[in-house]
């Protein structure tokens, strides 16, 4: 196991979670004791052998890790003949990579003497991954999730309720994610004294975009010495999706030190960026607050925060990582979008050519890098996290490619 | 010089809290927003809080969601807040703002706080923005005159409660349960010792806030706060089309206090 993996790095933010001008805290008063004291915890318990050690021994034994690296060449054939290498987190346990920050999170939460942990959930791996890990933790457990994916992700939710997790739609706002993540938040300030807010992404005050960066770090740890053990060299391009940022801040980080590696995120394009319906929040969005944090946001002119489009509801989010927003200023990632149609062909282009359903989160990723093998020509080497699996998808593939029963 | 002075100072000759009363701008309507303040000014408020109606109000319970929903769905604007200060203003009451930060971030933290003076409003309370990252908005309402008054939690610790007393200027915003808007069956325990512990930080005078809806309860907490804030109370008798009655009750009920002391 990477024993540095949650050792401080220069890239961590101040003392009070800003990078550059982003990040901070911009919460209410109430939250501010409990935000210290998770980061008071954090900053023991990320250089503590004892703490190390339990959670490498969680992400081995429970998760499954080291999570594959696989070759995907008749994927590739269609970017132009670049070489494409894939991230397997679809193979962690509960089926993408949040079982990474849950777990470490869930140590936290036992190690800070709480015992009830809530969640927000989009898509719903989150909120599987968190039940899942509450569930062996025995931690009570309740998930936000709002209303409108409640019912575009039913069998997440069935999934969420046998682990013993309580599952509340939200019926306010737009009744999807950020309307979870409000919830969630009124939840913590009522019951913080016992409750942890164990947060799905890179996002939120701080110190949540740091420790749960450093959780799925282990993802570009691994990735960096299997690609240059499988193709003997630096990958060319890193691509991940970016929704609230989780999956690629973590795989990004793997790279971050290495200048000849172009770090790509790709955003929820939704109908197109030209269009009221989108998630791109890095490509479109414009400087706000939101949930804690200074990040760009999809917001109208008077600051009222926009409803996100996305066929993914892992990606349906109007706000994102405030590293993300840092690593965009300062050039050292770029970010572009993919539409709901590129995503959806992606998706279909990887399960018929390589045997592998991805999340439509992920698929973002993929179409990604199609575009961007195209542009790099044969001698292009490029690595993209595939960051979920597809199976909660199906409903989704099925009314978009017309997959029922032939009559 | 706070400019909230005079509407405490003036409570104080009186021996009792003052009443501070909120309601969203926009609510039921833009027009409507304008009558009900004036109703609340008329029948015994000593303050209002205007507030703005935001998208994703994180410390609001349902009562004032909701509202904010209805306002927003009926098309209110940033630009409109500052008409119905204006009217408080010309009503002869005094208005603060009460919103979230994003809004004010979007509107341009200079722009808003000249706007707003410009409209009458004495002061500004912002339930999402701790003075640690608050530079630019102390420099803002230093700059225009105006009042602003953060949060202090029954969870802040004592170097908190003193850096936020420090920040402020007018009054500090107690928040006397851990928990979000919304009246309550009985009032927090937790405020009286919340007050005594900002005491020790600041001569400031100290409002309390979330859970009253009585004047039983105003009277509660006027035993031992400056101000007693209601604000889901007063969207629910809009509702119930009882606002002047809730008024006078709680005005009685600030009075009650000064009366059995």
């Amino acid at each position: 196991m990477a024993r540095g993996q949650l050792a401080p790095t220069p890239h961590d933010p101040d003392e009070r979670g800003h990078f550059g001008p982003w990040g901070g805290r911009f919460m209410p008063e109430a939250l501010i004791a409990a935000v210290d004291e998770l980061a008071a915890f954090y900053e023991k318990a990320r250089v503590d052998p004892e703490f190390l050690d339990e959670f490498a021994r969680l992400l081995r034994d429970f998760a499954g890790r080291p999570s594959l690296l696989t070759e995907a060449p008749k994927f590739a054939a269609h970017a132009g003949g670049a070489r494409i290498f894939l991230k397997r987190e679809d193979l962690n346990h509960t089926g993408s990579h949040k079982i990474n920050n849950v777990l470490g999170q869930a140590l936290l939460t036992k190690r800070m003497g709480k015992k009830r942990v809530i969640a927000e959930t989009g898509a719903g791996q989150h909120g599987v991954a968190t039940a899942t890990a509450c569930a062996l933790m025995g931690l009570d457990c309740v998930v936000y999730m709002g209303e409108v994916d409640t019912e575009r992700q039913a069998l997440n939710v069935a999934r969420m309720r046998l682990l013993g997790a309580r599952v509340i739609p939200v019926k306010t706002g737009s009744r999807t994610l950020k309307d979870a993540i409000n919830e969630a938040l009124r939840d913590w300030v009522a019951n913080v004294d016992d409750t942890h807010y164990l947060l799905g992404t890179a996002a939120g005050p701080h110190p949540f975009p740091v420790l749960v960066r450093d959780f799925h770090r282990i993802i570009g740890i691994e990735a960096r010495e299997q690609i240059l053990d499988k193709a003997g060299r630096l990958p060319d391009v890193v691509a991940a999706c970016v929704g609230g940022g989780s999956n690629a801040i973590g795989i990004f980080h793997g790279f971050i030190d290495d200048p000849s590696v172009r770090l790509v995120g790709l955003e929820p394009g939704g109908d197109g960026i030209d269009t009221a319906r989108h998630g791109a929040t890095l490509t479109a969005g414009t400087p706000g607050s939101l949930h804690g944090a200074m990040s760009y946001v999809l917001q109208d002119e008077d600051g009222q925060i926009a409803e996100a489009h996305s066929i993914s509801a892992g990606l349906d989010y109007p706000g994102v990582g405030p590293e993300h927003a840092f690593l965009k200023d300062s050039g050292r990632a770029e970010y572009r979008p993919v539409t709901d149609a590129q995503a959806m062909e992606a998706f279909a282009l990887l399960s018929r050519e390589e045997g592998i359903i991805p999340a439509v989160e992920s698929a973002h990723a993929l179409a990604g890098a199609l575009v961007l093998g195209r542009e790099l020509g044969p001698e292009g080497l490029i690595l993209v996290n595939l960051s979920g699996r597809g199976d909660k998808d199906m409903d989704t593939a099925i009314k978009w490619f017309g997959l029922g029963v032939e009559s | 010089m706070s400019r909230l002075d005079p509407v405490f100072s003036a409570c104080r000759a009186e021996s009792r809290a003052a009443l501070i009363g909120y309601l969203p701008a926009g609510y039921p309507t833009v027009e409507g927003s304008k009558d009900v303040l004036r109703t609340m000014v008329a029948s015994g408020c000593d303050l209002v809080e205007v507030g703005l109606p935001f998208s994703d109000p994180v410390m609001d319970g349902v009562t004032i969601q909701r509202a904010a929903e209805q306002a927003l769905r009926g098309g209110f604007r940033v630009r409109d807040l500052f008409g119905v200060v204006e009217s408080v203003a010309a009503a002869g009451g005094r208005a603060v703002v009460m919103t979230y930060w994003n809004p004010v971030l979007a509107y341009g933290v200079d722009r808003f706080a000249r706007d707003l003076a410009a409209a009458g409003g004495l002061g500004v309370i912002t339930p999402d923005l701790v003075p640690d990252e608050g530079a630019s908005w102390i420099e803002a309402t230093d700059a225009h005159d105006l009042d602003r008054i953060f949060l202090v939690a029954p969870s802040s610790t004592e170097e908190r409660i003193s850096l936020t007393a420090r920040s402020s200027r007018g009054f500090l915003y107690a928040t006397s349960v851990m928990g979000v808007t919304g009246a309550r069956d009985v009032v927090s325990s937790a405020a009286p010792a919340l007050v005594k512990r900002v005491r020790e930080h600041t001569d400031m005078p100290i409002g309390v806030g979330l859970g009253v809806r009585n004047g039983a309860q105003a009277a509660e907490l006027a035993a031992f706060a400056d101000g007693v804030i209601v604000g889901s109370a007063f969207v629910s008798a809009v509702q119930d089309g009882t606002v002047e009655a809730l008024t006078v009750d709680l005005a009685s009920g600030v009075r009650q206090a000064a009366a059995s002391v």
